[in-house]
């Protein structure tokens, strides 16, 4: 079949590569109909994810069409259409049972590579290094899908692709993130990061009842879009000062929550100390570009919620730990339990209360794999999200 | 040499026992050892896992054999001398079980030695670690999990010679043949 490959930094290459087979009992094979490049694919794009290998099949935002199962899958049949969850999760261990399914503790088998990077592994993902797995991804013709009795989610509508296809992670990632804001009546909630994940966690914020959202990036159709679809507020970061800003639009008090949808490489911020971050994560002293982290808790109003959801891999440098401590600021975080939402959320499409497909900005064949990644990468073309049809 | 490691499986106590209490069981989860055949009277015989090397073959015998532990040694006079303790405590809470076990490989036979080293893995102990997760999987997702970087499962070797992340070949199949 034909599969993109991770081939090295800023390289990736569609291959031919074996058909997968069935390895485990629970396991079933998907005739991928969509996928998609997600953001953090530009990080392993961009070489700051350790542990990948050349020849690593990428991609883990992908549904299909099943067409074999494993002795072990009894709820599945060939020709069922499914969304399969970014996080691979067993369903029978402490985490699943609590449904925190990015918490496996079963479902990587180079949990010792995450233990000595994080001290406990989270569980394993679809094409995303080996360090949660090596598991081949789903940007390829067909993928095996472990654990296929507890992950996909049958979709039994006529809705297209482009509909359902987020419930895979971006959806309950910006859900998740807007869930853990807390929302109440008359709360404003900021979001860092006007990209695929940070637009649906401004529509889920709105979903659970934000007074307020405000959009802070420094892509102008990226904040129309926002703007346009969710109704928030934009602010351009390089135009203005946006502490300023923030507490000029919340009446001095500062968001009720700030989302961090931006991860690792923040290419926000001037001056001095995002130089700094620059030079330090180029050198491989610093792993990780904290900006937009910074920002998001030094606007948080006292005794509000800083929610987690972009990427971060290993260690931060100038962490404001002392605004956390002072102002009694709650962080939350974590790799979305995606099992735990995709139901609901569906339910929420079915019903016409949020339609995420309004990010899809290009679609491209897989051959042409490489070029998507190339002009999400830059942003080209107005690229917000890139949808994948083999 | 020795190992001590501790896992805790998400089932109940008496179940977990039951599990290992089969020294059978032990060859679905112990990378290195091939099979555990019951000889009777409490005695079992192990052969370790021909990989590319000879095979090693030696007796043990139950020492202890109780709800919360079991321990075993090998006979005297065996190849490879080696002894180990599995403990089984409720996790608070209900967690499930707390499993805790140590085991110790000695040989005094040239030729074993290196059979030895590979029982143990490269590290002391971190062999027996992949070797718990499997015995987790196995009780709670009720089959070891292979990927493609990691085709055997939880691994000590192959933790560092990862397969890239695309599917096996025919051939690759056929070489992990018991896989499938």
């Amino acid at each position: 079949m034909r599969a993109n490959c991770w081939m090295g930094v800023n390289e990736v290459e569609v291959q031919e590569v074996p058909d997968p087979k069935i390895l485990n009992r629970r396991d079933a094979i998907i005739r991928i109909t969509s996928s998609a490049i997600c953001g953090s694919d530009l990080h392993l794009y961009d070489g700051y994810v350790p542990t990948m290998k050349e020849g690593d099949v990428l991609g883990h935002e992908f549904m299909g069409e099943v067409v074999e199962v494993g002795s072990g899958v009894d709820n599945l049949q060939i020709g069922d259409r499914v969304v399969v969850p970014f996080p691979i999760a067993c369903g029978h261990c402490l985490a699943c049972e609590r449904e925190e399914y990015s918490l496996c503790e079963n479902s990587n088998p180079n949990a010792e590579l995450a233990e000595r990077m994080w001290g406990n592994s989270p569980c394993g993902i679809f094409g995303y290094s080996h360090m949660l797995g090596g598991f081949a991804g789903g940007q390829a013709e067909y993928v095996r899908v472990p654990f296929a009795d507890i992950g996909p989610l049958k979709i039994e509508n006529d809705l297209p692709d482009e509909q359902v296809l987020f419930l895979s992670d971006i959806l309950p990632t910006g859900y998740m993130g807007a869930e853990m804001c807390d929302i109440q009546p008359g709360d404003v909630v900021a979001v860092w990061g006007a990209g695929p994940v940070g637009q649906l966690a401004m529509a889920s914020a709105r979903l659970l009842g934000a007074e307020e959202v405000i959009a802070i990036d420094h892509v102008d159709f990226r904040l129309a879009m926002a703007e346009r679809q969710v109704g928030a507020t934009p602010i351009n970061l390089d135009q203005t000062d946006v502490r300023e800003e923030l507490l000029e639009l919340t009446g001095g008090r500062g968001p009720d929550a700030c989302i961090d949808a931006v991860g690792m490489e923040a290419d926000h911020g001037t001056g001095p100390i995002a130089a700094y971050d620059r030079v330090k994560q180029a050198l491989r002293a610093e792993t990780d570009r904290p900006h937009a982290l910074r920002q998001a808790i030094t606007s948080c109003r006292n005794g509000g919620t800083v929610s987690v959801i972009g990427v971060y891999g290993g260690f931060l440098d100038k962490f404001p730990m002392g605004a956390v401590v002072n102002r009694s600021l709650t962080i939350k975080s974590g790799q979305c339990h995606v099992h735990r939402y995709m139901r609901p959320l569906l339910d929420h499409i079915e019903q016409g209360r949020i339609d995420p497909s309004f990010i899809v900005t290009h679609r491209l064949p897989l051959e042409e794999t490489p070029a998507g990644y190339d002009t999400f990468k830059h942003k080209e073309n107005e690229c917000v999200k890139v949808v994948l049809q083999p | 040499m020795h190992g001590k490691t501790a896992v805790t499986v998400n089932r109940p106590p008496a179940e977990v026992y039951q599990y290992w209490h089969d020294f059978a069981h032990l060859a679905d989860f112990m990378t290195n050892v091939g099979s555990v055949e019951d000889r009777g009277g409490g005695r079992w015989h192990w052969r370790s896992k021909a990989r590319d090397e000879e095979v090693a073959e030696w007796d043990i015998e139950i020492v202890t054999d109780e709800a919360a532990v079991i321990a075993w040694r090998s006979v005297a006079g065996s190849d490879v001398a080696s002894e180990g303790t599995v403990r089984f405590a409720p996790a608070p809470g209900d967690r499930g079980t707390e499993v805790v076990v140590e085991v110790d490989y000695q040989s005094s036979e040239p030729k074993v030695a290196s059979l030895v080293k590979k029982l143990r893995g490269d590290e002391p102990g971190m062999q027996l670690k992949e070797d718990l997760r499997r015995f987790k999987q196995v009780l709670e997702a009720g089959e070891v999990l292979r990927s493609d970087g990691s085709p055997e499962g939880p691994d000590s070797w192959r933790l560092l010679h990862q397969r890239p992340a695309r599917p096996l070949s025919d051939a690759e199949l056929d070489e992990l043949g018991a896989l499938r």
